[in-house]
C-alpha cells in the first residue's frame, strides 16, 4: 500500500498526488490518501467512480480524512471501467446516530403543517456536517420512502452520502405500497430493534 | 436617483489565480466591472480594494493596480480612489458604481417559458487555471483563458440594449449551472444543449485528467439536485458546466424570435457565444442537460 499525504494541499493536488501514486503501483493495489477537507474526499471519490476503483473514506477529525482507493486487476489493466463503485463516507470516530421516523408528519397539531415540517426536517438532515448512520422509517413514516414522496430526492441524496435508509417491510405491506419503495432497503423488526439499541443517539423528529 | 437614472453599486474582489500581477489586476477588474453590465448599466466610477502584505515588493502592487485601472478606463469609468490594508495574502478588486434607467434593469430571474438562452465567452477557465497552477496545463491554453478572463462584457452588453432582455447575469464562481439555477429561480425549468456550449477543449481534457477544483464540487453539492444530465453527457462536460469562472461571460435570456439576431450581433464582435438552451414551464427538475444533435 502507498500512503499519500495531501494534508494542507488544495484541489486538485490531492487527486494529482493520488494519480501519481496509482501510476507507481503499476498494477493492482491500494493507495491511501490523507486530506484535510470533505471536498477533497468527494473529488477523489469522483475520480474513483470514473476509473472504477474501490473507494472508502473515514473521518479522523474535522481536519483529517483518510481515503482508501482500491485499484483492482481489471481497472488497473483497462484504466477505465463503466461500473461505478459505491463510495461511502463513513466517519471513523463519529457517533452512531440513528434517526427514527414513525410518521409522515413532524409533531402533533395541524396535519398539513406537520407534513411541511417533516419535509424540512429531512432536507435539513442532508445539510448537516455530521450525517446519521441510519434513518429508519416505520408505521406512517413508511410513506416517505416510496414513489411520489416529497422527500425522495433528499433521501436519495442521503443514501448517496452513505446513510443507510431502511423501511419497515410490515408497514409497507400494511399500507399496500411494497412495490413502490423508491429509496433504501426493506427491513424487519429485529433489525430495527438492533439499530435502535446499538445507537449512541436516537433522534425522533 | 431620479425617474430616469438609477444607481448600481457593486463590490467584488478575490485572490490571484495567475502569477503575473498585471494580468491578475486586469482579471479582477474585468470581473468586478461585469456586475454592472449584467444589470444593463453603464460604468461611471470605481474604487480599488486591496489587501497586500507590507513586506512584499510594492512594485507588484503597482502592477496589479495598473492592470485594474486600464480596465476601468476601457469600461469608460473613472477610478476615484480606494482603500488598502496589510494582509498575509494578496486580494484585489473594485467597488463599481454604474447607472441604469430604472425601467431597464435586467433582473437575473426574469425569463418566460419559450425564451432562449445565450451565453457569451467559453467555459472552462477555472479548470485551466487550476491545471496551470500544478503545472499540467499548456501555456497556450492558459493564454487563451487569460484572454477570455480579461475581456470586458461591455461589448456584448451594448448589443443587448437593442433587444427585449428578460434576464441577464454574469457567470462567475457558481459556474454555468449554478448561475443558471439562480436564473431559473424555482419558477421555470430550462433545457440546456451541452453540445452547443462554447467550451475550451483543453478544459475537457484536464477534467478527464481529474484536475478538479474544490469550487466545482461545492457547486455540484449546491445545485446538483436541481439538475438532470442525459446519460450521454460526459463526466468532463459536467465538470466544465460546474466550473467556477473567475471572470466569465454573460448569460442572457430573451424572446426566441430575437435570439438569432442578438447572437449575430455579439458574434460580429468576435465574442465566442451561442444559443445554448431554452426556458420551459416548471417541471420536476429545474435544468435538463441534453445534446441537441444526438
Amino acid at each position: 500500500m502507498i500512503t499519500v499525504n495531501a494534508i494542507g494541499d488544495t484541489c486538485p493536488l490531492p487527486v494529482v498526488k493520488a494519480k501519481n501514486a496509482i501510476k507507481e503501483l503499476n498494477g493492482a493495489g491500494t493507495v491511501e490518501v490523507l486530506v484535510d477537507n470533505e471536498i477533497a474526499v468527494q473529488n477523489l471519490a469522483k475520480m474513483a467512480k470514473q476509473k472504477g476503483y474501490g473507494c472508502k473514506s473515514s473521518k479522523v477529525s474535522s481536519s483529517e480524512f483518510h481515503v482508501t482507493l482500491e485499484i483492482g486487476e481489471a481497472s488497473a489493466a483497462t484504466g477505465v471501467e463503466d461500473i461505478p463503485e459505491v463510495c461511502a463516507v463513513v466517519p471513523g470516530h463519529k457517533k452512531n446516530v440513528v434517526v427514527a421516523i414513525n410518521s409522515q408528519r413532524m409533531g402533533h397539531g395541524h396535519d398539513e403543517l406537520g407534513a411541511v415540517l417533516m419535509k424540512g426536517f429531512i432536507f435539513a438532515l442532508t445539510q448537516q456536517d455530521v450525517l446519521p448512520t441510519t434513518v429508519l422509517f416505520y408505521n406512517g413514516g413508511a410513506n416517505l420512502t416510496i414513489e411520489g414522496s416529497a422527500s425522495l430526492e433528499d433521501l436519495k441524496n442521503l443514501e448517496a452520502q452513505g446513510v443507510e435508509i431502511m423501511t419497515c417491510g410490515t408497514c409497507l405491506n400494511y399500507y399496500n405500497v411494497s412495490d413502490k419503495l423508491a429509496v433504501g432497503e426493506v427491513t424487519n423488526m429485529y433489525a430495527i430493534v438492533e439499530k435502535l439499541t446499538q445507537a449512541d443517539l436516537v433522534v425522533m423528529p | 436617483m431620479s425617474d430616469d437614472i438609477g444607481v448600481i453599486q457593486t463590490v467584488d474582489f478575490f485572490p490571484p489565480m495567475v502569477d503575473d500581477p498585471y494580468t491578475f489586476g486586469k482579471i479582477a477588474a474585468t470581473n468586478a466591472l461585469s456586475d454592472v453590465y449584467a444589470m444593463g448599466g453603464e460604468v461611471k466610477t470605481a474604487m480599488n480594494i486591496v489587501c497586500f502584505p507590507q513586506s512584499w515588493d510594492i512594485n507588484m502592487l503597482g502592477e496589479i493596480l495598473r492592470g485594474g485601472s486600464e480596465k476601468v478606463i476601457e469600461a469608460g469609468g473613472v477610478l476615484v480612489g480606494g482603500h488598502s490594508i496589510n494582509d498575509v495574502d494578496v486580494k484585489y478588486g473594485l467597488s463599481v458604481m454604474g447607472t441604469v434607467h430604472p425601467d431597464k434593469i435586467y433582473a437575473n430571474n426574469g425569463g418566460h417559458p419559450g425564451d432562449k438562452l445565450i451565453i457569451t465567452k467559453k467555459l472552462g477557465v477555472g479548470i485551466i487555471s487550476t491545471a496551470h497552477r500544478v503545472g499540467e496545463a499548456t501555456q497556450e491554453a492558459m493564454d487563451k483563458a487569460i484572454e477570455s478572463m480579461t475581456s470586458l462584457n461591455k461589448y456584448a452588453a451594448q448589443c443587448c440594449k437593442n433587444y427585449d432582455i428578460h434576464g441577464c447575469t454574469d457567470i462567475t464562481g457558481f459556474g454555468f449551472l449554478g448561475h443558471l439555477h439562480e436564473m431559473v429561480d424555482g419558477k421555470l425549468s430550462c433545457k440546456v444543449y451541452a453540445d452547443q456550449l462554447p467550451v475550451f477543449e483543453e478544459a475537457l481534457e484536464y477534467a478527464d485528467e481529474f484536475l478538479l477544483t474544490a469550487v466545482a464540487q461545492q457547486n455540484r453539492n449546491h445545485a446538483g439536485r436541481f439538475i438532470q444530465f442525459d446519460k450521454d453527457i460526459s463526466f468532463a462536460m459536467q465538470e466544465v458546466m460546474y466550473d467556477p469562472q473567475s471572470s466569465g461571460g454573460l448569460l442572457i435570456v430573451l424572446p426566441a424570435d430575437q435570439a438569432e439576431s442578438l447572437l449575430a450581433d455579439i458574434q460580429a464582435l468576435g465574442v465566442p457565444s451561442a444559443i445554448v438552451g431554452e426556458m420551459m414551464e416548471s417541471g420536476d427538475k429545474e435544468i435538463y442537460v441534453t445534446n441537441l444533435n444526438k
